[in-house]
């Protein structure tokens, strides 16, 4: 297995030597290495079942590999929580609480103080912070903008988002991807695990394909294919 | 230090908020509670001269019943949007999330006691014939260890199949040398027959034992997948 | 092991039937239970065998989460060591002599302590990384028949020299029980878990059944002296001859033992490594492209080529 073309530049920022990811009798990832560079934001496709969202939880320290190494930062992914914000396709909300407590419960495991920050990131994804209505009875492109305010929060340098788009509606979606935007300007390292690649085109920096546990291939854009086959 | 209590502290006001929100769910703890009394009281006749002797027994394993269903329940919340995710990967330390559940469950089952008691010494006459203040440490340290160790398994079984078959399964084993205890130094108290005083401190060296253990074994349960 | 094995389950077959003779026509009849006490020359081997294998299973899972880390691995060598030195000495102290319960000799508590080091770096040798897991599986499932054999002689061999099939305040029984309880609960978690971790949960599982056998103990020889209770078993001390077909009778359990755990630790071993192949292999289709003609051929997300 030859390694796939690396995109140039950087310090890695994060590295991955032969990841082995194995649950009992399936291996969701059968060996990957690679490295990525700081400031960049990185698309990674692939069908269901290559392997990339054990790899984003994987880089989340929420997987534990089975051989292989993963440093983020130099250090271990749990020890770099810190500096680490995770999105799931389940919103890791307690669906009782309105969105601002929520956070506020959140900011606390963080260390962070007061309200203002809560307030100033549930603005910042488009969401009202005096709403009081629990999350559980937001809409979904609600629920997801609520989901991202609780993974960036702690203003961490690197965001891993599994299907931010999922159920999305467009509004939301492009408010989203432009927040993203904003975010890698202003240097973050951000992962995006989506089967809607098209609304990250003019965002991506590079685009990661997963096929069978593995990286096959990594590229600057998306094959004019894909945008044809995707749009309605 | 003072960031590990403020969490725990968050977590266990935020627990007990979102408890008193759904009052559905402790409502109907507490009529299962109130069912539990009332089937131990069908089964084993009150006005039995054996039941004096016995009643010690019924009345933990009253708690023990009420205790397991309230267990069952610390980590749903948790689970459900995969909470317990967002716990992870933050950089708080899982013992201050394990002591604000073992906190909020000792509260929680100290409530579900402190109902069924006055409905035990009701239904079965009960007058405490040794000193009854010994009833209180018996109470205290019992409940801790029930729910220390209780809290501790449903974690544990959060990651295995028919989990609520399996919380009663592991802490019932583990739980008997205290239950032995409890009920011992009760009936001891109750029938004034014998010293409880043993069984006490049988009863805080096993919480002593246990908690530590769970203190320093708790971030590998949290962090298993 | 294709050929060391059946000559020792011959041996062993020999030794059993050897030990059988022993028993039942060798060692002298009981004055007061007549023949039936003979169970016991099945009774008491199960149940130092059980435990023998349920302190290996403790040993192994101790150092099992012990090893996830190097720091932890160091700290635990260390207590152990410092448990086996304090063992050793201590009992000789005149204070600590004093302290101990009756029946319980210094040299015997010494020697307890060094074996207890020396198994544990023994172990560690001959049983690196994830064996010490296959070690632990394989231990507590042979302790588990064993100590079944234990419940089921005790009370056959009760009610006809007691009357009674069981007593609540029998140490030795209760303790058993509970011991018993622990590791089939033990063997369920690790069937019924999802998780990818189940080895180091069914270590905790087992940590935490080791600290619970003391306190089961204690708190069951406090409750009999309150309330006193038959004996099973009885106590004292026992004719020479007697004693001497019981050890012959456990050395003969304890090669059969091994003999079932050798068996049971070489399937556990085949098992993993064809779930490993199996698992490296899964996701592979048939005549697999290779990296540099993936782009060609990778299906459906990338569009119609």
């Amino acid at each position: 297995m030859t390694n796939p073309p690396t995109v140039p530049t950087g310090v890695p920022f994060i590295v991955i030597e032969g990841l082995i990811k194995q649950f009992d009798r399936f291996a969701a990832l059968r060996g990957v290495t690679a490295e990525f560079d700081a400031g960049k934001v990185h698309v990674i496709l692939g069908d269901n079942g290559a392997g990339k969202t054990t790899l984003l939880r994987t880089l989340a320290g929420l997987a534990h590999p089975t051989r292989g190494t993963v440093s983020v930062l130099g250090k271990n992914p749990h020890d770099a929580c810190r500096d680490i914000g995770y999105m799931a396709h389940p919103s890791l909300l307690y669906d009782e609480m309105s969105g601002l407590e929520n956070l506020r419960y959140f900011a606390r495991l963080y260390d962070i103080a007061g309200d203002s920050r809560c307030e100033q990131v549930i603005r910042s994804v488009g969401l009202d912070p005096e709403l009081s209505r629990p999350v559980g009875k937001y809409s979904q492109g609600m629920r997801q903008r609520m989901s991202l305010a609780r993974a960036i929060l702690h203003d961490p340098k690197i965001l891993l988002l599994d299907e931010p788009f999922s159920n999305v509606d467009v509004h939301s979606a492009r408010e989203m991807v432009g927040l993203l935007k904003g975010m890698r300007d202003a240097g973050k390292s951000i992962f995006v695990v989506t089967h809607q690649a098209t609304l990250l085109e003019g965002v991506a920096d590079e685009f990661v394909w997963m096929q069978a546990g593995q990286i096959v291939d990594r590229t600057h854009h998306l094959a004019p294919e894909i945008t044809r086959a995707e749009q309605p | 230090m003072r960031s590990f209590w403020s969490i725990t502290m968050a977590t266990l006001t935020k627990d007990i908020r979102l408890e008193w929100r759904s009052k559905d769910a402790l409502n109907a703890m507490l009529f299962f509670s109130l069912l539990v009394v009332v089937i131990f009281v069908f089964s084993f006749d009150p006005l039995a001269e054996e039941s004096r002797h016995i009643v010690g027994g019924l009345i933990w394993v009253a708690f023990l019943f009420a205790a397991v269903v309230a267990l069952n329940q610390t980590w749903a919340r948790e689970l459900r949007n995969q909470v317990l995710d967002a716990y992870r990967v933050s950089p708080a330390p899982a013992n201050a999330l394990f002591v604000a559940k073992v906190l909020g469950n000792f509260i929680f089952v100290s409530l579900l006691e402190a109902l069924m008691a006055p409905l035990f010494v009701i239904f079965y006459n009960l007058r405490v014939l040794g000193p009854a203040w010994q009833l209180m440490p018996v109470a205290l340290l019992g409940t801790w260890a029930l729910v220390v160790n209780g809290t501790f398994f449903a974690a544990m079984s959060v990651r295995t199949r028919s989990r609520e078959l399996m919380l009663p399964l592991l802490l019932f084993p583990v739980s008997i040398p205290a239950v032995i205890s409890m009920v011992a130094a009760t009936t001891s108290i109750l029938t004034g027959e014998d010293s409880a005083h043993f069984y006490i401190v049988l009863l805080l060296t096993y919480d002593v034992v246990f908690t530590t253990a769970c203190l320093g074994l708790f971030d590998t349960v949290l962090q298993a997948e | 092991m294709k050929k060391a094995f059946p000559i020792l389950a011959a041996l062993t077959a020999l030794f059993l039937a050897y030990a059988f003779y022993e028993a039942m026509f060798v060692a002298p009849t009981d004055a007061l239970q007549g023949d039936v006490y003979r169970i016991i020359y099945y009774h008491v081997p199960s149940a130092w065998t059980a435990f023998l294998l349920f302190f290996i299973n403790f040993i192994a899972s101790v150092q099992y989460l012990a090893n996830a880390k190097p720091s932890t691995q160091r700290a635990a060598k260390w207590i152990v060591i410092a448990i086996g030195i304090a063992g050793a000495i201590a009992p000789f102290i005149p204070q600590v002599k004093q302290m101990l319960p009756p029946g319980m000799y210094p040299s015997s508590v010494a020697t307890t302590a060094l074996i207890i080091v020396g198994l544990y770096f023994l172990i560690g040798k001959f049983f690196p990384g994830q064996s010490l897991d296959v070690l632990a599986v394989t231990t507590a499932e042979v302790g588990v028949v064993f100590c079944t054999i234990v419940l089921v002689t005790g009370p056959i061999w009760a009610r006809p020299v007691w009357g009674i099939w069981w007593a609540p305040g029998d140490i030795r029984l209760t303790s058993t029980l509970v011991l018993w309880l622990i590791y089939v609960s033990y063997l369920v978690l690790r069937r019924f878990s999802d998780s990818a971790q189940t080895q180091k949960l069914a270590a905790v599982l087992a940590v935490f059944g080791a600290l619970d056998v003391p306190l089961v103990y204690f708190s069951i020889w406090f409750f009999r002296t309150q309330h006193p209770q038959p004996v099973i078993g009885g106590g004292g001390s026992m004719d020479p001859r007697m004693l001497n077909v019981l050890l012959i009778s456990w050395m003969a359990f304890l090669c059969f033992a091994f003999l079932v755990c050798w068996a049971r630790y070489r399937l556990e071993q085949l098992r993993r490594e064809v779930e490993e192949a199996e698992a490296l292999e899964s996701l592979r289709e048939p005549g697999a492209p290779s990296a540099q003609t993936s782009k060609a051929k990778v299906p459906l997300s990338r569009g119609p080529q």
